[in-house]
């Protein structure tokens, strides 16, 4: 048993007290500790990614009790991928809010950011859903203190919706935790996929409602519409490096819902068969085709941005709706590519407000460093849009390419593409409008002199653009990766297998013949 | 017993839930509270309803309350608790800083202070 598999957990844990405890008035050392904590992240989910790239399972018990009477964590190729991702992005995030300075415009930015990673790692890594509620509320707790971040009324109004959402979700969820347990009498995951198909069919009331509460926790996280109301506000008010790092947030919802409804509730299973199935693409429908009407209608590039995320989860939900091995390595390639392009759009429009007074999408005298942010707003919008050459939209293409024997084929088909184009056209009218109107402005001669970004912003946003660039270049195989993922999810005995008959302390002993 | 809990639940949950429907933040928050409490409830009598019996194994007793769910509530309530805090403390800076405790978006524009504190 490794014990590496629980440092992407305890060491933003043990970071956070550190800086909170020891460096609270130094924000050098803070912030030295945050990039080296988060570099040392890397490289361990580096470590694990590689292990488990062979079709291995890390289990984790800790305590080293036994499941399903203990805590476990398991890496798979999913959860490790996405704990690297997690860790990635982390790092250009943390760049930027060094570069930009806004660690310095409140308290404990850092370990905040610290403890947010330890909830999105332990969310990704745990083997227990009871677990994944309470990761779930570190990665919240620690997401409403970023979310204001440097205050303002504005932004407090904000932070106030969000958790008031997020509370009411945290509710929902402990109801669909009671009534699995009620039903069951675990909330071990690989415990549970055993148990689940065990229920008489004739008395599955219980257990239908329980998975009908849990998918619309993790729809709340994942901004399915209708659920998607805390999204643009939170989103466009918290400060940009937060922004950026929420875009991994969304995902965490997507996550839950694939690993729930692949390892409990697989699509063939017998006792819920006909709820999500049913309504849930349309749900995704709705929500790509509202996220990018959104974008069209935004009057502030912030919340344009945010209605993006809207629209990009909508195309990820689409493609995990479908429940097929394709649908979800569809969905995994475009997770990586949304994740990316949505951090790298929210530090471009702080770009963008360092150089404006505000982000009303109206002309305004162009600033120190216009041509170098346009640049990367056009790329970031193309990324986002999905045209070509950008991962976007090889991303797009797997997803329709996997809807292509669906039920519902025509309706994606013509819902995917027609939100490109209403996108497109968002995205260019406000480009156009930020960047080329700007030219015919002159300035005043009353305006203040604006400052330009700092280099290591630029740096953070160049690096996410790089990442876009790679993941396009080497989609080949990423896509390979992502099919083993989704190979590896739709056959979860070895997963199963590990977890329960590993030994640990209360072991059931094998009886003898 | 069973009716007595089942409808302790749903009051707890109805009222909860009629609460979080209003305008403005002070309801919104205790009806999130009637409902932390509710789910707490909830989660206690998933284990099943047991009188006077024993959570730890011994020897000389046959029947036994599930510990488990105990445990989950004590989890639950530590971090409703701390939630309905958070809530209460953003909440009154927001109502503080623009005289205004209305959850919904205001109509027109507050004064921005979105480029931060600086």
């Amino acid at each position: 048993m490794t014990h590496w598999m629980i440092a992407p957990v305890v060491l933003p844990a043990m970071l956070a007290a550190f800086i909170v405890l020891a460096a609270r008035h130094h924000l050098a050392i803070q912030r030295a500790v945050s990039v080296a904590g988060v570099l040392a992240l890397i490289a361990i989910a580096l470590g694990l990614a590689w292990e488990v790239s062979g079709g291995a399972i890390l289990l984790y018990q800790l305590g080293d009790w036994a499941a399903p009477f203990g805590i476990v964590l398991v890496g798979d190729r999913l959860s490790t991928g996405m704990v690297l991702l997690t860790a990635v992005l982390a790092l250009f995030v943390l760049l930027y809010a060094i570069g930009s300075g806004w660690d310095d415009r409140g308290w404990h930015f850092h370990a905040l950011f610290q403890f947010q990673l330890m909830g999105l790692m332990g969310a990704f890594l745990t083997g227990d859903l009871f677990n994944l509620f309470v990761f779930f509320e570190v990665l919240l707790i620690a997401s409403y203190g970023l979310m204001i971040h440097a205050g303002g009324n504005a932004r407090l109004r904000a932070g106030v919706q969000y958790v008031l959402f997020n509370l009411v979700g945290s509710t929902l969820f402990l109801f669909a935790l009671g009534s699995i347990y009620a039903q069951t009498g675990t909330l071990n995951m690989a415990d549970l996929a055993g148990r689940v198909t065990a229920i008489d069919p004739e008395d599955t009331v219980g257990i239908r409602v329980a998975s009908v509460l849990l998918l619309l926790v993790f729809a709340i996280k994942a901004a399915v519409v209708p659920l998607h109301f805390w999204l643009p506000s939170s989103y466009a008010e918290a400060p940009a490096p937060v922004a950026a790092l929420f875009a991994i947030m969304t995902k965490v919802g997507a996550y839950a819902i694939i690993r729930v409804y692949t390892l409990i509730f697989p699509p063939d299973l017998a006792v819920t068969a006909g709820l999500h199935d049913l309504w849930l693409m349309p749900a995704a429908l709705l929500s790509l085709a509202l996220g990018m009407v959104g974008v069209l209608a935004a009057k502030r590039l912030d919340r344009l941005v945010a209605f993006s995320i809207i629209g990009s989860m909508g195309m990820v939900m689409v493609s995990i709706a479908l429940f097929t091995p394709e649908g979800i390595a569809a969905a995994l390639y475009y997770i990586v590519h949304s994740t990316l392009a949505g951090a790298a759009l929210f530090l471009i429009s702080d770009l963008v407000r360092t150089g404006r007074a505000d982000l009303e999408l109206t002309p305004q005298p162009p600033v120190a460093g216009t041509t170098l942010t346009a640049g990367l707003f056009f790329v970031g919008a193309i990324a986002m849009v999905g045209l070509p050459p950008l991962s976007g939209f090889l991303g797009k293409l797997l997803v329709m390419q996997a809807a292509y024997d669906a039920p519902l084929m025509a309706w994606i088909w013509a819902v995917v593409l027609g939100s490109s184009l209403i996108s497109l056209v968002g995205f260019s009218r406000a480009g156009s409008i930020l960047f080329w109107k700007a030219e015919s402005i002159a300035p005043q001669d009353n305006d203040p002199a604006r400052p330009r970004p700092a280099a290591l912003s630029y740096v953070a946003v160049g690096g996410l653009i790089a990442l876009l660039a790679a993941h396009t270049v080497l989609a080949g195989q990423v896509q390979a990766y992502a099919t083993t993922m989704a190979a590896q999810l739709f056959a979860p005995d070895p997963y199963v297998s590990t977890v329960i008959d590993t030994p640990g302390k209360l072991h059931p002993p094998k009886e003898d013949p | 017993m069973e009716l007595l809990v089942a409808s302790a639940i749903g009051i707890l949950t109805a009222g909860g839930i009629y609460l979080m429907l209003r305008l403005r933040t002070f309801p919104v928050i205790l009806g999130i509270s009637l409902l932390t409490y509710a789910v707490n409830v909830f989660l206690f009598a998933s284990g099943r309803l047991t009188v006077g019996a024993a959570p730890i194994l011994r020897d000389d007793v046959s029947g036994y309350a599930d510990p488990l769910p105990q445990a989950l509530v004590l989890t639950a309530i530590v971090i409703s608790f701390g939630m309905t805090a958070v809530v209460v403390m953003i909440g009154l800076g927001a109502f503080l800083g623009s005289e205004d405790d209305h959850v919904d978006d205001p109509k027109g524009p507050v004064d921005d202070l979105a480029g931060g504190g600086s």
